[in-house]
């Protein structure tokens, strides 16, 4: 099994660069290299998950270890990264079907689908690498394609979008390679494992280097006082890229990295669990407040993205809080799996609601909800698929939104954070109010005005929003417990037990 | 764009050469001596913007250039991913980047194995990207003219 982890890198990598040199020569090539090369990785997970435990680590190079010294790039997967991956690689599959068809309009149709390989391979390598250094490398390249596909329409409001994105991420990378610097210079070595054993080294320098990557990979993960690129970013993106950047991206390079580097790399301390849970139960209020006045489609969308964000780092937050004050490991794991299980729900229907979006605009031409209506008779699929998810998102019963925020709200009781819970339960019915608002607009409004140029939506993109919403219903089944130690009980495992990932991966 | 001047092309004619050859000497002793595929591969495309900026190009001619150059700048990639994952297959223990070529006498042109390969590969590949960065800002800066 351990043979086989550079090819989470190679394959996306190096058919990126096929599609560069043939796509010009053999239509519609690029489209079915990125969706074989989606079903590839996305067979491979599941074989990772199904066939193997603990954690692999495999040498880039071939280097042997000097006594307990690492010298080769380490890639490493555990089972939070092998929970990425999934998310990855599904998310990924389903958005580049529903791309097939959204991109004709595109002049530039063949290089959409190289980046769009180049950010997988970017992402892929962020959460299998063991070294913090290689972080940034694929941070880069992922980010790189993304601010390219940001402004893929260049159109004037997606160029300014695109340059907002640009300095606010170059100012993260900034942020990221100082503390790079600043940890080499500090314990001489760049793999997270060895740096976690070398460490404790002084108080005030660990706390400084955790602000660099708490605000680095905070901007990037668009946690709340970073989050103003978002919400232009990823409502001017074409619709496939949002549903990937809302969906995918910003847990990759931001929210991931952030639990490796504070759970695996430095010791947990309560002042930095604090900072998480405060900051998460902000971008949860704030989000779903400004997402109440939105009338742009895909604005309001991801104004939400900040907002569930915001309850994935509380769910997590209250857990890294229990385990710093030598709370109940229950329900610390509890908490923390609310907060992982959330992040996978959350990528599937804010994936999903920005597919519809896309499809909407696919169809009509315009996103504003003041101009839509009436759309539930004319296309009865993307209205029905996203009733499903705003239900999954406001967390109404048979839906996975749900069971998530239940188990976060119940573990933020349980560990008396009152107000947290309360937080929650009131950002959940503004979320609510704000996706019935989008129901009401979108599909069930008279139309103030007859569309024009109204076009039907071909079969893919019909067919990836219905397999998403599949997916809306059948995640709620991870809360049942066989299902659940197959696929997220390992990231939780890798979480709480934060000592064994240096001795796990250096042995 | 206009050329320059008749006494800046002569010069420029004799130099080029001279700068392009340094280039290919950085890249092909990258393994031996300070430099390598990144520092030689500019090296070279400063002869190119040289001849660029001195004998000045027609834009349609230019924009040729650049197809050309994205090809050879994708095909170079792909050569550095294949040489790196035939370590996978032929290392015989599955090691992505193995050196698995003779690494033979220390101090000789061919010796180190992979790593003169990933060098020429990478001198091809920053040469064409720093060209087209360069030809994509002319072919910009005149279309916006026009």
């Amino acid at each position: 099994m351990n043979a086989l982890i550079p090819l989470y890198v190679i394959v996306p990598l190096a058919s990126a660069f096929i599609m560069a040199i043939l796509g010009r020569l053999i239509k519609n090539f690029g489209k079915a290299v990125l969706i074989l090369e989606l079903l590839f990785l996305t067979c491979l997970t599941f074989s990772f998950i199904l066939n193997s435990q603990g954690t692999l680590v495999y040498k880039v190079g071939g280097f042997p270890d000097t006594g307990d010294i690492p010298i080769a790039i380490y890639m490493v997967i555990d089972g939070l990264s092998k929970l990425l991956l999934l998310i990855i690689s599904v998310v990924g599959l389903l958005t580049a079907l529903f791309s097939s068809s959204y991109t004709r309009e595109y002049t530039a149709e063949r290089k959409f689908y190289v980046l769009f390989s180049l950010m997988i391979a970017g992402m892929n390598g962020i959460v299998i690498s063991g070294d913090i250094f290689n972080i940034y490398v694929f941070l880069e390249i992922a980010a790189i394609s993304s601010y390219i596909l940001v402004a893929f329409g260049v159109e004037k409001h997606q160029l300014e979008a695109s340059f907002k994105y640009q300095v606010l991420g170059c100012l993260a990378s900034l942020m990221i390679l100082l503390a790079i610097g600043f940890i080499y210079w500090g314990t001489g070595t760049l793999n997270i494992a060895d740096i976690s054993r070398q460490l404790p080294y002084s108080a005030h320098f660990v706390k400084f280097v955790s602000i660099l990557f708490l605000v680095g990979f905070g901007l990037k993960a668009a946690i709340f006082p970073f989050h103003s690129w978002l919400p232009d970013a990823h409502s001017s993106a074409p619709s496939p890229i949002s549903a990937m950047l809302s969906g995918v991206l910003i847990k990759a390079i931001g929210i991931y990295v952030l639990f490796r580097i504070f759970f695996s790399m430095f010791a947990l301390s309560y002042q930095m669990s604090v900072t998480f849970t405060v900051l998460g139960t902000l971008s949860m209020v704030i989000g779903g407040l400004m997402a109440i006045g939105q009338w742009d489609f895909k604005r309001l969308l991801a104004f939400h993205s900040i907002s569930q964000m915001g309850y994935v780092i509380v769910g997590v937050g209250i857990g890294m809080i229990l385990l710093t004050t030598g709370g109940s490991k229950t329900i610390a794991a509890f908490s923390i799996f609310g907060g992982l299980f959330h992040m996978v729900n959350h990528s599937v229907f804010k994936g999903l609601l920005f597919l519809n979006a896309g499809s909407v605009e696919y169809a009509t031409g315009t996103r504003d909800l003041r101009k839509l209506g009436g759309l539930a008779e004319k296309m009865p699929i993307t209205a029905s698929t996203s009733m499903v998810a705003s239900f999954a998102i406001s967390g109404i019963p048979p839906f996975n939104g749900f069971f998530s925020k239940l188990i976060i709200i119940v573990a933020a009781v349980s560990a008396q954070y009152y107000w947290v819970a309360l937080f929650a339960v009131i950002v959940s019915i503004i979320t609510i109010s704000s996706f019935m608002k989008v129901q009401k607009y979108v599909f069930f409004n008279t139309p103030k005005r007859s569309y024009k140029n109204f076009r039907a939506i071909p079969l893919p993109m019909k067919f990836s929003m219905i397999i998403m919403a599949l997916l809306c219903l059948l995640l709620s089944m991870l809360v049942l417990s066989p299902i659940r130690d197959i696929f997220i009980t390992p990231a939780v495992d890798a979480l709480i037990n934060t000592l064994q990932y240096s001795a796990a991966v250096i042995g | 764009m206009k050329g320059m001047t008749i006494i800046v092309k002569k010069v420029t004619q004799f130099i080029a050469p001279i700068i392009f050859i340094f280039g290919l000497y950085i890249v092909f002793y990258g393994h031996l001596s300070p430099g390598g595929g990144f520092a030689g591969g500019v090296i070279m495309a400063s002869s190119f913007i040289l001849q660029i900026l001195a004998n000045g190009e027609i834009l349609d001619k230019l924009r040729q250039e650049e197809s050309g150059l994205e090809f050879l700048e994708s095909g170079a990639i792909l050569g550095f991913i294949i040489i790196a994952a035939l370590g996978l297959i032929l290392s015989g223990s599955f090691v992505f980047f193995s050196n698995f070529l003779h690494n033979g006498v220390i101090g000789r042109l061919l010796s180190a194995g992979i790593i003169p390969i990933e060098n020429i590969i990478v001198g091809t590949e920053v040469c064409a990207a720093i060209t087209t960065i360069f030809i994509a800002l002319v072919v910009y800066k005149d279309e916006v003219a026009l």
